[in-house]
Formats: C-alpha cells, structure tokens, sequence
C-alpha cells in the first residue's frame, strides 16, 4: 500500500514538472488552434448577411461537410474525456455511453432528421409550432431549448475547468474561473461574428482533430499490446483490482436494485435524447434538402461510431496503463483520463510525452469550445427566432432586429454559462451529458414525434408535454444525488436535499412527457388544425415549398 | 445544388412558391401521398420499435443477466463485449438499410409530388 502510494507520488510529480516546463508549448498549441478558428470565423462573418446565413450557413454545406460538424457537435468533452474517465474507472458500465450515444443516431435518421429538414426552417420551434397557436408553442420551444443546451453547457465548462488545471497547473479558484470565462468569453465572439457558417466551419476543423487525435492514441495503446485486444482488456482488468468483474457490467450500476434502475434510465435517455437535442436539430437545416440532411446523419454515424469505438482502446487502455489510482488522483470523476494516457504513451517526463499531452489536450479544449459554440448558437437562434421574433414582436420584427436580438442572447447566454461553470466542477461530464439528454428526451422528444405523426396532437397537448417533460426531469435532478447528498460527487457538497434515488430522471420524466403529451391532447377542447396538419404532413414528407 | 464555395452574395432565403391549404389538403388525401406515408411509415415505424428493443435487451441483460454476460467467449472476450459490439454493427446496418430503402421507394414519389405540387402553385 504505502509502495503504491509512493510510486504514484513520484509519478504526480514527474507529471507535474513536464507540466510546467512544457507550458509555453502547450499554451502555443492552444493558441494557434483559437487563432485559426477566430481567422475562419471572420471570415465567415465577412458572408453573413441575411438571417439564413446567420441562422443556417445560407443551407450551402454539402451532406459531408454537415456530417463532419454534426459529429463535431455531438462529440463533447463528455464523449473524449468523459467516457475515456467512465471506462477507465468502471470499466464495461462506461461503455454504456459509448454504445447509446451512437444507437440514438437512428432515431434522428429514420424519424426527425428528413421531416424536420422538410418543414422547418431555422429553430426546432419551427416544427413544433407549425400546427399549434405560435405564441405559446414557440414561448416553449425556446425555453426548452434554452435549459436543454445550459445543461450541456454545464459538462462542457466542466471539462474546460479539469483540462486547465490538468495542463497549466492552475488549480486556484480564481485562475479556473479566469479560464471558465476565457472559454466563455471565445464562444459569444465565434458565434456573433461566425454565425451557423462560422461555428459549421469551427465543428468541422474540431472533428477532424479530434478523430486524428483519438486514432493516434488507439494505435500507440495496441501498438503497446501487440495489437491484441483480449490482452489490453485483461491487463486492465487485472490493474483496476477488480479482476474480470472490470470486463462485466455491474460495477458501476450492479450494486443494488436502485442503481440497476439507474442504469435503466440512463440507457433510456441517452437512446432517446439525440434526437431531442436543439443544437444538433438545427444543423440540419445547413445543408440545401433532406435528402442531404439523410446523407449527412450518415456520414456522422460513420464517424460518431468509429470514434466510440476507439474509446474501448483509450478507456481500458487508461486502466490498463495509468491504473485507477492516478487517475482518480488528478480527477476523482476520470475526466482527466485521456490526457494522463497521451502523456503516458509519448513517455512521462520526456518531450514526446510532453508535446503528446499538450496536442491531446489542444484537442479536447478545442472539442469543448466547438461544442459550447454550438450550443449557444442554438439558444441565441432560438431566443431570437421564437421567443423574440413570434412571440415579443409578433412576427413584424425586421431580419435585422432579430439577428441583433440574437448577438445579444448569446451574450447573455455566455454569460450565464461562464457564471454555472464554475459549479461543476468535480463532476463526470459524461453523467453531465446524460442529464441534459435525459431532458431533451422528455421535454422535446415526444413533441417533435407528436408534431409530425399523430394528427390528434393539438397546442394543450405540446405545452403539457414540453412543460411537463422539463418540469419533471429538471426537478428530480434537482432533488437526486446529482445536486446534494453525496459527499463526493454532487454539486453541492455537505448538504442533503435529495429525495430523488436515481441519478438519471428519464425512467420516470421520459414516459410522463409522452404521456402529458397525449392525455393533454386527449383532454383539450380545441380541435386540431386539419388544414395545418395536411400542410405539415404534406411537407415533411415530400419537401413542398421547404426554403 | 450544394456547392463547396459558397457564393460571395449574401443568400436569399425565399421558398420555392407555396400551394394554397386546399392544395395539402387535396394531396394529403389522395391515394398517391396515401402511398408514399405507407411506404414511409410501414418501413420507419416497426424498424425504430426493433432497434429499440433490441437495445433495451441489451440494456437489461447487462443490468440483470450478470452472470451471462460474463461469459468468456474468447480469452479475455466475453459475452457483453461482444453484444456490444453487435449494437454498433447492427447501427450501421439499419443505417444503410433504411436509406437504401428511402432512395428506392420514398424519394422518387416524394419528388414527383414535390415538382407537380409547386408547379401549380
């Protein structure tokens, strides 16, 4: 015991000592990359004129060039650094995310990618609405929208804040913050002056490093296993002290009937929330048709899917190589995982180690800063196309009114996220990720679906649904071990207010939004719109009229 | 058509012209749309209801069938890896499936209605 400790010790500061002295090159690399993306988002500022370009990239991306900055959107920090963590501390219950995040991409392609393509124009609002009173329909598109991507936002600060104190060795509230609000301060400046043309751009650059990244780690941890699976997963069942049980699941969600439900909803949430995610919704709306859109959920299921895979080789190659120990040394949650690895593999203490662990880590800042650009864009959008367009202004705001209301959001937006930021600190942001997806699969989800299929759907049933959904998945967080009662992870520590068993709210929040949805529907005295119905349905499947 | 260089004029964002409520109506109804919402939903609706079953039995064999997904299949190899795996093949076959099915059977009839409808608009 005392020996380990020791070893792990001299590790630590081995790690610590490359860290500082290699801080000019790691802050370098960081800057070249803000550089090149703040250079592309001039000039896709330069062709931002009208709202579609500001809104949708003036629809010109081809369907790969969409693929590329779906996945980039989609591959957050809770994809590269979180999962990496989970497996290499849970070994087979991390892979759970892994698994999800891609099987979920199917129900965007087969039900919402191409219908939402069809009819809608700039916000997801636009569908939801199409049929209902817009006022109130919109009014909850937005804050929907709004609270999903927060959540989001949330786990990307969380991983901005471990990078930082992982790379520069800043580990004083004040400088974490500085960084916290350095990444918030980036993303208002990418997405009021780039737009949907300048962020789509930012996503595409992000996804190609992040797969080069993540392929360059794979083949140096095979390439230490002789290319033998079998062998990396035994060497890190037998280092994480868990012996086979590593390899099976149960570890992290095994012990009791109350974790097991726990696991049930987060599987739940993450195949239904894709789906439901306003950031990702909208970028279907950059490329010219919906057949391109089709194209495009393609293209980023091929690679969203190779890159889950290769977290089997970065999280078990993080066991097997690093150990729990160390990682849970640095970040008890295991969001430091895939740095400790690419210093690992260049050779701790080494330049190649050094320069290894400064690029990776370039590569997750620049994963979190494209992600949470992204995710801005889609609340300002929405804030500025539902809330302030149809709703404040009643449709007679001019194009340019609105795209200022839009600038503004995101300040304010970027704001907020700097302010929660500094919060979740501790968390895994992989179990971040899971909450917001647990929320957009209940409060969005089911209406989307409704909107488009049943033609008994009316405006009391889309609000009970939306509301109901958010309602109920937001409170039971607030009330579960994610927020309080648990002295190491939650957010608030040293305080008890959970009454909420489950980490993950979807087992429960998920079947009541589909429910409200239909009983509000059911129970409402208002006929539904047979004209608008047609119009929708007409369009969503052929594309009559779409912009 | 989608273009790689986007033009350097700022892009106008006008629909193609839109038919009147009646005209939806009208097609919603005819045999033809009749058709392609078949063709649509008959393939869409029960293969989402398959993947989705087919993940929770994943789900729940993992939660409570511990002892059958332990099973070592090959060396270190047991029986959740490979499951998993197979959840990441079957996605990628679902995913060409349906869109060889959508370029086959959806997309000519979508197009045709699409073309007549704003034709006479």
């Amino acid at each position: 015991m005392s020996a380990a400790y020791h070893s792990h010790t001299a590790v630590q500061l081995a790690a610590t000592s490359s860290t500082t002295e290699h801080r000019p090159l790691i802050i370098t690399l960081f800057a070249v990359f803000v550089a090149a993306t703040l250079g592309i988002t001039v000039w896709a500022g330069r062709q931002t004129r009208s709202a579609s370009d500001f809104y949708a990239g003036g629809r010109q991306f081809t369907a790969f060039q969409n693929g590329l900055a779906v996945s980039g959107d989609y591959m957050s920090a809770a994809s590269f650094l979180g999962i990496a963590g989970a497996i290499a501390l849970f070994g087979y219950d991390g892979f759970l995310y892994s698994i999800g995040f891609l099987v979920a991409w199917l129900v965007a392609l087969l039900l919402v990618a191409e219908p939402l393509r069809n009819s809608g124009r700039y916000t997801m609002g636009d569908v939801l609405a199409y049929r209902m009173r817009q006022r109130p329909v919109r009014t909850a598109s937005g804050v929907s929208t709004i609270i999903v991507s927060i959540f989001y936002l949330l786990a990307q600060m969380a991983g901005a804040g471990v990078l930082v104190s992982l790379l520069l060795g800043i580990t004083s509230d004040a400088g974490k913050i500085l960084i916290v609000a350095l990444v918030g301060v980036l993303m208002i400046v990418y997405v009021t002056i780039g737009g949907m043309k300048g962020t789509t751009w930012v996503q595409m650059v992000k996804a190609v490093l992040l797969i080069a990244g993540a392929l360059l780690m794979t083949f140096l941890v095979l390439l230490k296993f002789d290319f033998n699976i079998s062998d990396l997963l035994g060497t890190a069942a037998e280092k994480s002290g868990h012996g086979a049980a590593f390899l099976e699941p149960g570890l992290k969600y095994g012990a009791t009937g109350t974790s097991k439900l726990d696991f049930l909803s987060l599987g739940i949430a993450l195949v239904l929330g894709t789906a439901g995610l306003p950031h990702i919704l909208i970028r279907f709306y950059t490329v010219p048709t919906a057949k391109a859109a089709r194209k495009s959920v393609n293209w980023a299921i091929g690679i969203i899917g190779a890159f889950y895979l290769m977290t089997i080789a970065l999280g078990f190659g993080a066991a097997a190589l690093i150990g729990p120990d160390e990682i849970k040394a640095k970040n008890p949650a295991g969001n430091a995982a895939a740095p400790q690895l690419a210093e690992y593999l260049g050779g701790v203490g080494t330049t190649g180690g050094a320069v290894l662990l400064a690029v990776i880590s370039a590569v997750a800042f620049a994963t979190i800063l494209a992600v949470v650009a992204g995710l801005t864009l889609a609340s300002s959008s929405s804030f500025a196309h539902d809330i302030y367009a149809n709703v404040i202004r009643k449709g007679k705001a001019t194009e340019k009114e609105e795209m200022r209301a839009a600038r503004w959001a995101t300040v304010l937006i970027g704001a907020v996220a700097i302010v929660l930021g500094a919060f979740a600190r501790d968390m895994n942001v992989a179990g971040l990720v899971a909450l917001a997806f647990a929320v957009a699969a209940s409060a969005n989800l089911p209406t989307i679906l409704y909107s488009l299929f049943w033609k008994r759907f009316t405006t009391q049933g889309a609000l009970w649904s939306i509301y109901g959904g958010l309602a109920s998945s937001v409170i039971l967080v607030l009330f579960s071990p994610v927020v309080s009662g648990n002295p190491k992870t939650s957010m608030f520590k040293g305080v008890d207010f959970a009454w909420f068993p489950l980490e993950n709210p979807g087992l429960i929040s998920i079947p009541l939004g589909f429910l409200l949805g239909w009983v509000g529907s059911l129970l409402s005295k208002e006929e539904p719109d047979k004209g608008k119905y047609a119009e929708l349905e007409v369009k969503s499947l052929t594309g009559v009229g779409a912009h | 058509m989608a273009t790689d260089a986007p033009p350097p004029e700022a892009s106008t964002d006008a629909p193609p012209a839109q038919p009147d409520t009646e005209a939806f109506v009208a097609m919603q109804e005819s045999g033809e749309f009749g058709e392609l919402r078949r063709a649509y939903r008959s393939f869409a609706f029960p293969l989402t209801i398959a993947f989705v079953l087919w993940y929770l039995l994943y789900v729940l064999l993992s939660n409570y069938a511990g002892g059958f997904m332990g099973t070592k299949v090959y060396s270190n190899i047991n029986v959740a890896f490979v499951f998993g795996l197979a959840q990441f093949v079957t996605t990628f076959l679902i995913a060409w499936f349906y869109s060889r099915h959508a370029a086959a059977e959806l997309d000519p009839k979508a197009e045709a209605i699409k073309s007549r409808m704003e034709a006479d608009a």
